[in-house]
């Protein structure tokens, strides 16, 4: 099931001479279940991508599909729904509010669409020990938790609800290698398990856990690594 | 590749027979370098003639075993103790391929990068799917799996690189070989022409 399809779509900003192509007739589609990574040097225009697929931002031409719907065709209020209900953001710092606790950013996507508090800490909660948050972390403040700690908030925050597409901009930024490689797991089995995700990497070794790879230069899309071959005739091409 | 120096490690472990090696290598290696058991026998052979292991008697089920001997377990000592040398690696085709590119008329450099950087990303995405699926996985093999995806990661930096650098410093003239008298005329196809239609 497609939950996420980028038909046709730009973005410029500007007009006439100073008009920026930041994004040129870009299509892609991603299903449940699929891991898709943006690969590109910056400036390519991958960033642009993900806010566009997000709705934080709207195309100069062609259309973003969310689980069937244009966002286009939405009003302001009904945009904000959508984001909230089918979207989860994981950003490189994490965007966590300092002034709420771990369980608190993760249950507030639930609390803004009116979901009684107490259900909503349950939810998050659980989300928590799923991301591997130890329940003793639940109750601290963003500035009490290590970065991996945090970008686990934030994912189960990303994740919490019903929300079937994750999109997540360079989300292992400050983290050290293994943290880092944990985070993409959790991504990878968030994925596994029916979601759909994007992910914004510079980093081939963060790419490699994608199911499809797009790279991007100047805006299109240029080329995209093609369906995996199976595992038998890889380990002879390593030799 | 060393054969002979990984059978002897192997049986550092003990006196083993053919089939057995090859077994012990292939699994801690994860079948990527497959090894024939003729080729086994071929090594052990020569093991066996320069003194470095010693054929045990049969055993019941026809199977002879051999065992390492002293100076053997020499050689093993200094096989790891000696960094691998530079020159025992094969020549990196990729990187000739590339010095060659940035010198030849009519090639386009940046889709030679970017098609190797797709299929090395593949693999990359091969080997990452292997390593998630084998988190239980024997610790030598997942040496071995963690070795080929930081070649990966390390050839698609050097892409980046090589790209970001041409990119920038634009393409050297091509050179030309000198000729004493007339050159010959070129009246052959262009190279240019042959990989439009290849693209």
């Amino acid at each position: 099931m497609t939950v996420l399809h980028l038909r046709g779509v730009g973005r410029v900003h500007g007009t006439g001479d100073n008009a920026v192509h930041a994004l040129v007739d870009a299509d892609l589609t991603i299903a449940a279940g699929e891991l898709v990574a943006i690969m590109g040097p910056s400036g390519s225009g991958k960033s642009t991508l993900l806010n566009l697929a997000g709705g934080l931002d709207a195309p100069t031409s062609g259309e973003v599909l969310v689980e069937g719907t244009v966002l286009a065709s939405l009003n302001k209020k009904r945009l904000a729904a959508l984001r909230r209900r089918s979207v989860g953001y994981v950003f490189q710092d994490y965007n966590l509010i300092p002034s709420l606790t771990a369980a608190e950013n993760a249950s507030l996507p639930l609390e803004l669409d009116g979901t009684s508090a107490g259900k909503a800490r349950r939810t998050a909660l659980a989300a928590l020990e799923e991301v591997g948050l130890d329940v003793k972390q639940a109750d601290r403040f963003p500035d009490e938790l290590s970065g991996g700690q945090a970008q686990r908030v934030a994912i189960a925050r990303a994740l919490i609800g019903e929300r079937r597409l994750v999109l997540a901009d360079e989300p292992t930024g400050a983290l050290d290698s293994t943290t880092g490689e944990e985070v993409l797991k959790l991504l990878r089995r968030r994925c596994d398990a029916g979601a759909a995700g994007l992910l914004v990497t510079h980093d081939a070794r963060h790419a490699g856990w994608a199911d499809r790879v797009v790279f991007l230069r100047d805006g299109r899309i240029v080329d995209s690594s093609a369906p995996l071959a199976d595992a038998e005739t890889l380990l002879e091409g390593a030799q | 590749m060393s054969v002979k120096h990984s059978l002897l490690a192997l049986l550092e472990r003990g006196p083993a027979y053919g089939y057995q090696l090859r077994a012990a290598f292939e699994s801690a290696t994860g079948n990527t370098w497959p090894l024939n058991i003729g080729q086994v026998y071929t090594t052990l052979n020569r093991l066996e003639r320069d003194e470095l292991v010693e054929a045990l008697p049969e055993n019941d089920s026809g199977q002879r075993p051999y065992r390492i001997t002293e100076a053997g377990r020499r050689q093993v000592a200094g096989w790891f103790a000696s960094p691998v040398q530079a020159a025992d690696r094969p020549r990196d085709e990729l990187t000739i391929k590339l010095a060659l590119a940035v010198t030849t008329p009519g090639v386009d450099v940046a889709d030679v990068v970017q098609r190797q950087r797709s299929a090395t990303l593949r693999l990359l995405q091969e080997f990452t799917r292997l390593k998630a699926a084998e988190d239980e996985a024997e610790l030598a093999w997942r040496l071995v799996l963690e070795s080929m995806i930081f070649r990966a990661e390390a050839e698609i930096r050097w892409l980046d690189h090589t790209e970001a650098v041409v990119a920038r410093a634009g393409l050297p003239k091509s050179p030309v070989f000198e000729f004493g008298g007339d050159a010959p005329a070129d009246a052959e196809p262009g190279l240019n022409e042959i990989l439009e239609e290849k693209r």
